[in-house]
């Protein structure tokens, strides 16, 4: 019974086709040679070439990269001591922060964008890198909390217990033992996180100075106005550099997994 | 004294965690809880004659939303997001089901090549439709070479194309949350159907969607919500030819200068999505009763 016919085969073939076939179409006009997208008519390196000397879009990239790093960090600081504090207390506004805490993620992106907009033109701050940092957090907060409170649902408290009643403190027995043991889950987290940064449009075009642009932010512009066949070079090396990443991601997760099975082999 | 006795002994515990909580909580309300009760209280706020806002209260910015020019923006938004979500639902629900039914093997690199495009940025992945829709792009080649079409379409710049981009975008959502749920299942269940004389579709509709629904529905969810806010999608493939409420606010953000109103229409539609999750979960829920009862 549990198996699949000819017929979804070749349907999930047809939509992975689909689902690739802008972004093949993109690589391979990021090599050719003419300006417009149209007709494949030789072989070039030069959109690379200009994509390189091409200082604003090496400065968004930059940007953005800084941004990513940073609200990642940020937030699975504030999103992991979150989840264990959340998982221990037991106020009554436990329910309703936690409500809170992941609203980001159920409100549209940009009621989010302009809300944080007005308000931090209330408080006066300068747009510009920090308030890209503290919007971004803002939405990556969710996405920890979540990856790491689904694990502490698997873990047994009784491990920090130990650790607290053998006489380390509050922060020792979670830096030694909780952190350890949570660790797949923030990383998980941060890995989402810091794509949902790379890729956000709506909420950083809010919340962006007049001088400072992200790379999305760039490209949006760049659509909007016309493109050149630095964007489709941008994307294929973007892409690679997602491929190379998640590779790694993996052969880490498969390496975790092995190590772990190794070490409760031990202890049992 | 009291403290050293057993009932003491979990507060001491207690007390000890706040300092990890401190940070969420802090940040929580200062940035998101502040800016949305900012938001509501704005909503209510006049207009500046040029510039900024004046604390009068006013019920103004709601009943401007009334307006046939503005109201027909929401309606336009909502018929978008429909007909994308059930788009999204018809191509990604067999897909995900699809997907749980795969062998262990198959099923991890259906993900990875799922998970994949997911990295790439979402405009740059937009643009690829670009280069495929335009007037001399590629689908009207095939299609003329094909001798379907004499001249070629009219394909990008359209109300297709804003779909074509949002299931675009949007699909894995629905593909991972229906896959989730259908991994889930009991496919002895299935089985036990078809041993009773059900034939495969009868099987399917009475045991395979029915377990499933939960999925498909958070599945509708996390595709329709974006899909109200997605001004994007709908700036670069439909060319500024349709405006839906994502627009409308920027605009009035922007170029517009009106906060109170963009204000207003961010509460309606943060009211209208709120409805649809609480609607979601009492639906959700109810069906799990049934399911135990």
């Amino acid at each position: 019974m549990k198996k699949n016919s000819k017929f979804a085969n070749f349907y999930m073939g047809l939509i992975f086709f689909l689902m690739y076939l802008p972004i093949g179409v993109v690589i391979v006009f990021s090599f050719n040679e003419s300006k417009l997208p149209v007709k494949f008519s030789g072989f070039s390196l030069k959109w690379y070439d200009q994509l390189f000397h091409n200082g604003a879009m090496m400065e968004a990239l930059g940007n953005s990269l800084i941004l990513a790093v940073l609200s990642c960090l940020v937030s699975a600081i504030i999103g992991t001591l979150g989840a264990v504090g959340l998982s221990r207390i037991h106020w009554k506004t436990k329910g309703a922060m936690e409500y809170i805490s992941i609203l980001p993620l159920m409100i549209p992106e940009i009621i989010l964008g302009m809300v944080l907009m007005a308000f931090f033109y209330m408080l006066n701050l300068p747009f510009g890198m920090l308030t890209l940092l503290i919007g971004h957090t803002v939405f990556c907060v969710p996405y920890i909390l979540m990856e790491v409170k689904a694990r502490l649902v698997g873990m047994d408290p009784a491990l920090e217990e130990a650790a607290r009643d053998l006489g380390a403190t509050s922060f020792r027995a979670f830096w030694d033992i909780t952190l350890p043991l949570i660790m797949p889950a923030v990383l998980s987290g941060s890995l989402l996180a810091f794509a949902m940064s790379m890729d956000d449009v709506v909420i950083s075009i809010f919340i962006n100075g007049p001088r400072l642009s992200t790379l999305p932010i760039k490209v949006y512009t760049q659509i909007k106005t016309g493109v050149t066949p630095e964007i489709n070079a941008l994307c294929t090396i973007m892409l690679a550099v997602t491929i190379l990443v998640l590779l790694v991601y993996f052969l880490m997760g498969k390496k975790r997994k092995t190590a772990r099975r190794n070490q409760t082999g031990k202890i049992s | 004294m009291s403290r050293l006795t057993r009932a003491g002994k979990p507060r001491r515990r207690k007390s000890h965690s706040i300092w990890m909580i401190v940070p969420l909580y802090l940040f929580t309300l200062i940035f998101v809880a502040c800016p949305l009760i900012y938001m509501v209280a704005l909503s209510f706020a006049t207009p500046g004659e040029v510039h900024g806002v004046e604390w009068i209260f006013t019920l103004d910015n709601y009943e401007k939303i009334l307006e046939p020019v503005y109201f027909n923006t929401f309606v336009q938004s909502f018929k978008l997001a429909l007909t994308s979500t059930l788009l999204i639902g018809f191509i990604g629900y067999p897909f995900g089901y699809f997907m749980a039914k795969m062998q262990e093997g198959g099923r991890k690199k259906a993900m990875l090549l799922l998970m994949l495009p997911f990295w790439v940025n979402s405009l740059i992945r937009l643009y690829g439709w670009i280069i495929i829709l335009q007037k001399k792009g590629i689908l009207n080649f095939v299609l003329e070479k094909l001798g379907i079409i004499d001249k070629p379409l009219k394909l990008l710049y359209s109300y297709p194309a804003i779909v074509v981009g949002m299931v675009y975008v949007l699909l894995p959502f629905m593909v991972l949350s229906v896959y989730s749920s259908a991994e889930k299942l009991d496919w002895s269940l299935v089985e036990a159907a078809r041993d009773l004389g059900a034939t495969k579709a009868q099987a399917f509709w009475s045991v395979s969607f029915k377990l499933t629904l939960p999925g498909l529905l958070s599945g509708v969810i996390l595709t329709f919500i974006p899909s109200m806010g997605l001004f994007f999608i709908a700036d670069i493939l439909g060319g500024n030819k349709i405006v839906l409420v994502g627009s409308l606010i920027q605009e009035q953000m922007t170029r517009g200068n009106n906060w109170p109103f963009a204000a207003a229409l961010a509460v309606v539609l943060m009211v209208l999505t709120t409805i649809m999750i609480a609607f979601y979960r009492k639906v959700t829920n109810a069906r799990e009763l049934e399911g135990i009862g």
